[in-house]
């Protein structure tokens, strides 16, 4: 059996006739990589590369690696350039370095936007290019020919009968000069870019053997642990520490501005501390209303103006007022709950902090903030971070604010010189907030005779995400655009249009959580015009093509491509949805049935269109992947505070996540584009929500509004 | 108190609380890092040992109770159904942030040693306790038939 060729077969329902050829596998270079530069006889063409004599060609990876496959796709880029062999590319994490390794999209270091191939496909070309050219002009030295008559085939450069490896002729090459602008291949010359190579960090997660975070363990190092406030907002009033000083194994307990930190030989005692501890909070700054009280007040301030903080009139097209009175209006609230991320590895972090310098080992995705915040916290200026495989993060781990270097900054600052691990357990993950922001959104529309969309009145309410931290700044006294981002600049083309953003306010933080905006826009915009389309007797396909009009073809591209894929011909329900978010397009029609009033999906097809698809399998396995949070999101999960403030759920018994028997059967489709490559961590996660909300308004006559459609009993 | 057990078929002594979990003793005291957390209350499967042969979710587990037990981590995971899963997830590279895989593959192995052949619904029971916040359920149901499939021959 050919696994390579089943796996086509089941992932994307096509059956490919040819054999693959089992490919050599690349691997991710064990260690810290703050250890590299170090390593013996490495020749570093520039801050990508590192070539060393046994021939291995590692890639330094200025994106975090927390599944989305930077480290195998920023790796392909170089091997494709230097027409390398796969089985001789090892990838490494970057250091932090925001000169060298900024997000040429954010200005500084951080992964984030689902930008890291689209800002990467140049640059890191462009690094293997340089180094390729390099090799060239050391090999025509040796082999005494111009450097025009060498070819590279698998990592060996040849001119007639004389060869020689990348290792070989490493230290000649590391003489010659880094050409200026080095030419990268055209398209037609790929090899490994547009295909499946296997990845280069899939070994270490079957055997136990990656390392992140929570498996550093240095000499002498403590475990600390935080008790946090139990309310949003709420500070420490008094804390009695003598029980948790008397449980063995614990050494210190200390006040933090972030709570109260508990240290001790190992987790179990510092856990044990923790919970004997006896703190009074301060909760008169807390938020004290009920999620409910709040959807009610969101719920005012999505349908008018003068119950928000500030009141945006985001976009204004025509005159929505007039085309709204005496036509036929068709009005829908739609209620999105608090979110938390729950990464499967809970917020971690190692440090050892000396006298003037720091020791870092988290897994930052913003890590040019988070080094500045460690520096500020603790007073020093040399703070050497290594960035490690994270368990997942769906936008977790960005944080403006750096609240968890900070954190980590204090633990530290209040120990004193040695090193220390910070564990946030997954009640302090699931109550610790930065949620995805609670939104109500409330949208009127006209048709007229036709069943022609004539107007368009949207309100949205909800907290920002920018406004309020460092990032402010970025929208330049706009408003903020994460609130509403995927209804604005509406697909579905009205000469009327207004788009309203209510700006409200909570203590809860909020955060982007994978897809940001899109996670609730993709939502409200695709049941409504689903809604519209069937009040209007057209087809939900064929009349959001005719709705698209000319100006949006890759959106009818990807739609087209899934209503060819999906076979509709079940008793079920059937429902589809098309969302752009972070520059991808993605099509998706789910087939659900009505298991005892609750929707059961049982299968999925997805055609997505990112530009040129670097590693299918990848976007693939991104689509799926998406498709399973969004959908687990949607059908379980909620943040709710009870009256008081109060958060009601703690871990994942009360926030429950998707299981193995929840997941449909997922087969996705990559259009074939030559456009620039764009991103597939989140764009997978919007259009599953709404196909599956209208495949059940469709079956059942009841629209899903309210969010998520299985509440928590 | 000292506690004695084997991992992985070496015998190990442990002076600790007798009320921690097996999870922090192998992971603090005995450095094998393969196992994770991701729950400390059985919810989750990230934690995945055997204790005696069956599946465990250490997080749960006293260390108390594994007195004279054997225990398999990860590190220690061996035979031919062990090989076979991790062969078929790596083919299909089922793993994004890998961190629940651990657990993934114990529970895995697992199945296919009482179930030479399970069908998607055996499948979807068996590995039910274990989370993937990366979703990657779907090639997890893949990789354990494809594996089943090798072994067959
Ligand atoms: S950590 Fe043990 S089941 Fe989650
Ligand atoms: S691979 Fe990330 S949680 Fe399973």
């Amino acid at each position: 059996m050919n696994i390579h060729t089943s796996r086509r077969g089941f992932l994307t329902g096509l059956i490919v006739a040819v054999a693959l050829p089992q490919l050599a596998r690349a691997e991710a270079r064990p260690g810290y990589f703050n250890e590299l530069p170090a390593l013996d006889g490495d020749w570093a063409p520039n801050a990508f590369i590192r070539v060393a004599p046994d021939n291995t060609v590692t890639v330094l990876i200025k994106h975090i690696e927390f599944g989305q496959g930077p480290y195998t796709g920023l790796t392909t880029l170089v091997a494709e350039e230097l027409d390398a062999d796969w089985g001789q590319m090892r990838a490494a994490a970057a250091p932090a370095d925001a000169e060298k390794y900024a997000n040429m999209a954010f200005g500084m270091q951080g992964t984030g936007g689902s930008s890291s191939m689209a800002n990467s496909f140049m640059q890191m070309r462009k690094a293997g290019a340089a180094a390729r050219a390099m090799l060239v002009a050391a090999a025509a030295e040796k082999f005494g020919v111009p450097a025009d008559q060498i070819t590279i085939e698998k990592g060996v450069l040849k001119a007639g009968d004389q060869s020689a490896s990348f290792g070989e002729l490493a230290e000649a090459a590391a003489s010659q000069t880094a050409p200026d602008d080095p030419q990268v291949k055209s398209p037609d010359q790929f090899r490994l870019i547009g295909t499946d190579l296997p990845k280069v960090d899939t070994k270490a997660k079957t055997d136990g053997q990656a390392e992140f975070s929570l498996d550093v363990y240095l000499d002498g190092m403590l475990t600390a642990v935080v008790a946090h406030p139990p309310k949003f907002g709420a500070t420490v009033a008094s804390v009695d520490d003598s029980a948790a000083l008397q449980v063995a194994g614990v050494q210190k307990v200390a006040q933090i501005p972030q709570g109260v930190a508990v240290y001790a030989d190992n987790t179990f005692a510092a856990l044990k501390g923790r919970a004997a501890l006896e703190i009074d909070w301060d909760d008169s700054s807390a938020e004290t209303r009920s999620t409910d009280q709040m959807i009610d007040q969101w719920t005012a301030a999505a349908r008018a103006t003068g119950h928000a903080a500030r009141d945006w009139e985001v976009e204004a097209t025509g005159d929505v007022d007039q085309a709204l009175s005496g036509a036929e209006m068709v009005e829908a609230t739609y209620v999105f709950p608090y979110l938390a991320h729950t990464p499967m590895e809970p917020l971690d972090g190692v440090i050892r902090l000396g006298d003037r310098e720091a020791d870092v080992w988290m897994g930052s995705q913003m890590q040019t903030g988070d080094v500045g915040t460690l520096a500020s916290t603790l007073g020093i200026q040399n703070v050497r971070l290594n960035t490690m495989l994270a368990g997942g993060s769906f936008g977790r781990r960005a944080q403006p604010d750096a609240h968890f270097a900070a954190e980590l900054g204090e633990v530290a600052k209040a120990h004193g010189p040695g090193a220390v691990k910070l564990l946030w357990t997954r009640e302090d993950d699931i109550q610790g907030g930065y949620y995805r922001p609670l939104t109500v959104h409330n949208i009127r529309a006209a048709l007229d005779a036709d069943g022609n969309i004539t107007a368009w009145d949207h309100g949205i309410a909800a907290q920002p995400i920018f406004i309020g931290t460092p990032f402010e700044g970025m929208l330049q006294g706009g408003p903020d655009f994460s609130a509403f981002e995927g209804a604005s600049e509406l697909r579905y083309t009205t000469a009327n249009h207004r788009l309203r953003w209510a700006q409200m306010e909570s203590p809860v933080t909020t955060l982007w959580w994978r897809s940001v905006g899109h996670s609730h826009t993709g939502f409200a915009v695709e049941c409504f015009v689903d809604e519209l389309l069937e009040k209007a007797g057209r087809d939900p396909i064929e009349g959001r093509l005719a709705l698209l009009g000319d100006d949006h073809p890759r959106e009818k591209g990807v739609l087209q491509r899934v209503a060819q894929m999906a076979d509709m011909s079940g008793d079920f329900g059937y429902g589809v949805a098309v969302v752009k978010s972070f520059d991808s397009y993605v099509a998706q029609i789910a087939e659900v049935e009505d298991r005892g009033g609750i929707p059961h999906v049982r299968r999925v097809w997805c055609a997505v269109d990112c530009g040129l698809a670097v590693n299918p399998n990848i976007v693939r396995a991104q689509m799926e992947g998406g498709i399973g949070y969004g959908l687990s999101a949607v059908l379980f999960s909620e943040i709710t505070l009870d009256q008081g403030g109060t958060i009601r759920q703690q871990n994942w018994d009360s926030y429950p996540i998707m299981r193995i028997p929840q997941m449909p059967a997922v087969e996705v489709e990559i259009v074939q584009s030559a456009e620039p490559p764009t991103g597939v961590g989140e764009p997978g996660t919007p259009p599953i929500g709404p196909a599956v909300a209208n495949a059940w308004r469709r079956m059942t006559g009841k629209a899903l509004r309210r969010l998520p459609i299985v509440p928590v009993a | 108190m000292t506690i004695s057990f084997t991992v992985n078929g070496q015998d190990r002594s442990v002076d600790v609380d007798p009320d921690t979990p097996l999870l922090w003793v192998l992971r603090d005291e005995l450095r094998l890092t393969g196992t994770k957390f991701g729950c400390g209350i059985a919810q989750c499967g990230a934690c995945t040992v055997y204790l005696n042969g069956m599946t465990r979710r250490s997080c749960v587990t006293p260390i108390s109770m594994v007195e004279g037990s054997d225990v398999t981590t990860i590190e220690g995971l061996s035979g031919p159904e062990a090989e076979a899963v991790q062969a078929a997830w790596t083919a299909i590279d089922v793993p994004q942030c890998g961190y629940c895989q651990s657990g993934q593959v114990m529970s895995a192995t697992a199945l296919l040693q009482q179930n030479g052949a399970p069908t998607d619904e055996d499948i979807d029971n068996a590995m039910a306790g274990n989370i993937c916040r990366c979703a990657t359920y779907v090639r997890i149901r893949q990789a354990i038939h494809d594996a089943a499939k090798t072994l067959e021959g």
